[in-house]
């Protein structure tokens, strides 16, 4: 039950694009085309729930027992660097189809304040390991569906005669806030 | 480079939220109210100046292939100092921008002023470059600020202008913020004649 609670708030309530501003930068830059969409939230979904897990892990085993939280900023950005580059050669050596579908996403995702903003959170909020996972999870599904959502909009406004001053980002802002309007009815479920 | 063309640039013409349409999160993210805006301006001025001083002194050390990672540890060691200063000295502030203080790191203005400016000039043109783009950022987040907390509660700065009944909540909330930010942006496109 709790589980799916964590589940519920992180995608519908406090969605992480629409509510809690985590990773606008994708958000609006690779959301013209569904399929880059798509694309874009299997590579964030990966290494999402992988720098999780690992910052997790060096929270309570090394900085928790050692008494040097101040370093979690400059460590969880290491980690997740070098995350992100180990998950390239990885996956570029395991399976280079998948590579070639996430590739070009992953260099962009280390600077995607979704990963570092949903590791900080974690511990903020003191989810065991198992909650972590599923909080991780369920973010990257909250930023899937709001980008996928977004995307099929913006395909739409590409077809619309609109004022000039409002073409590309203006509108697309704008747009993005109807979504989160949309969004805030969800508030009060959980 | 002229230093005066320099420090103006990030102002209005290259100025880095309207203009170059970097750094979204924390703009969207904090502009609740004006001082928010500009607390979290002021915070990242202060990291991009520090960061490109570093970096232009070291930029001939550091290898080539490094370099970026370099560049994140430098500016995620500025970020600690004043995460730790504003925790010490502004509780309040540093309480209400909450998650964004440490997510100044994945700033892409930050990033993006060290590769591509402060790792190819001398320490005082990155140094005015560094002030002049986070003036801009802290100009464009205090007006995002003013204007939604003006428009959401009747005040200014936290100083009352008409009464916070009549004000339209959904401006301090979420969906205001991108409401706000795409007609500030597409009015600045019009002056800007693009």
């Amino acid at each position: 039950m709790e589980y799916i609670l964590i589940i519920i708030s992180a995608v519908f309530v406090h969605n992480i694009v629409l509510s809690q501003f985590l990773g606008i930068c994708p958000f609006l830059g690779v959301s013209k085309r569904i399929s880059t969409a798509v694309g874009m939230t299997g590579a964030v979904t990966f290494v999402l729930v992988l720098a999780t897990i690992v910052t997790y892990l060096i929270q309570k085993n090394i900085l928790d027992p050692f008494n040097i939280g101040y370093l979690q900023t400059i460590s969880f950005i290491l980690v997740i660097a070098s995350l992100v580059q180990l998950v390239e050669i990885i996956l570029k050596k395991v399976s280079p189809s998948l590579y070639q579908a996430l590739g070009v996403f992953l260099p962009l995702i280390t600077t995607n304040c979704a990963i570092l903003g949903v590791a900080i959170l974690t511990i903020q909020k003191d989810f065991n390991l198992m909650e972590s996972v599923v909080f991780a999870i369920a973010n990257a599904l909250g930023f899937g569906l709001a980008l996928v959502l977004f995307a099929g909009l913006r395909e739409h406004l590409e077809l619309i005669e609109i004022p000039k001053g409002l073409k590309g980002t203006p509108i697309a802002l704008i747009v993005a806030g109807i979504l989160a309007m949309a969004f805030m009815g969800f508030s009060g479920l959980v | 480079m002229n230093q005066m063309n320099n420090f103006t640039k990030g102002f209005f013409k290259e100025n880095p939220i309207f203009v170059l349409l970097l750094g979204m999160c924390p703009t969207l993210g904090v502009t609740s109210s004006a001082i928010n805006g500009l607390g979290m301006g002021l915070a990242t001025t202060f990291v991009l100046v520090m960061a490109n001083i570093v970096v232009s002194m070291v930029k001939n050390i550091i290898p080539e292939k490094v370099r970026i990672p370099s560049f994140i540890v430098i500016i995620a060691a500025f970020v600690t100092v004043v995460e730790l200063l504003m925790q010490a000295y502004l509780p309040a502030l540093f309480k209400s921008l909450g998650l964004f203080i440490p997510l100044i790191v994945v700033n892409c203005i930050v990033l993006g002023r060290a590769e591509a400016f402060a790792s190819k000039n001398d320490v005082l043109s990155s140094a005015v470059d560094g002030a002049s783009m986070g003036l801009g950022f802290s100009l464009a987040l205090t007006m995002l600020g003013t204007i939604r907390e003006f428009l959401g509660s009747g005040m200014m700065f936290g100083i009352k202008i008409f009464p916070e009944d009549y004000g339209m909540l959904l401006f301090v909330l979420a969906p205001g913020a991108f409401i706000a930010l795409g007609y500030l942006i597409a009015l600045i496109n019009r002056i800007r004649k693009v």
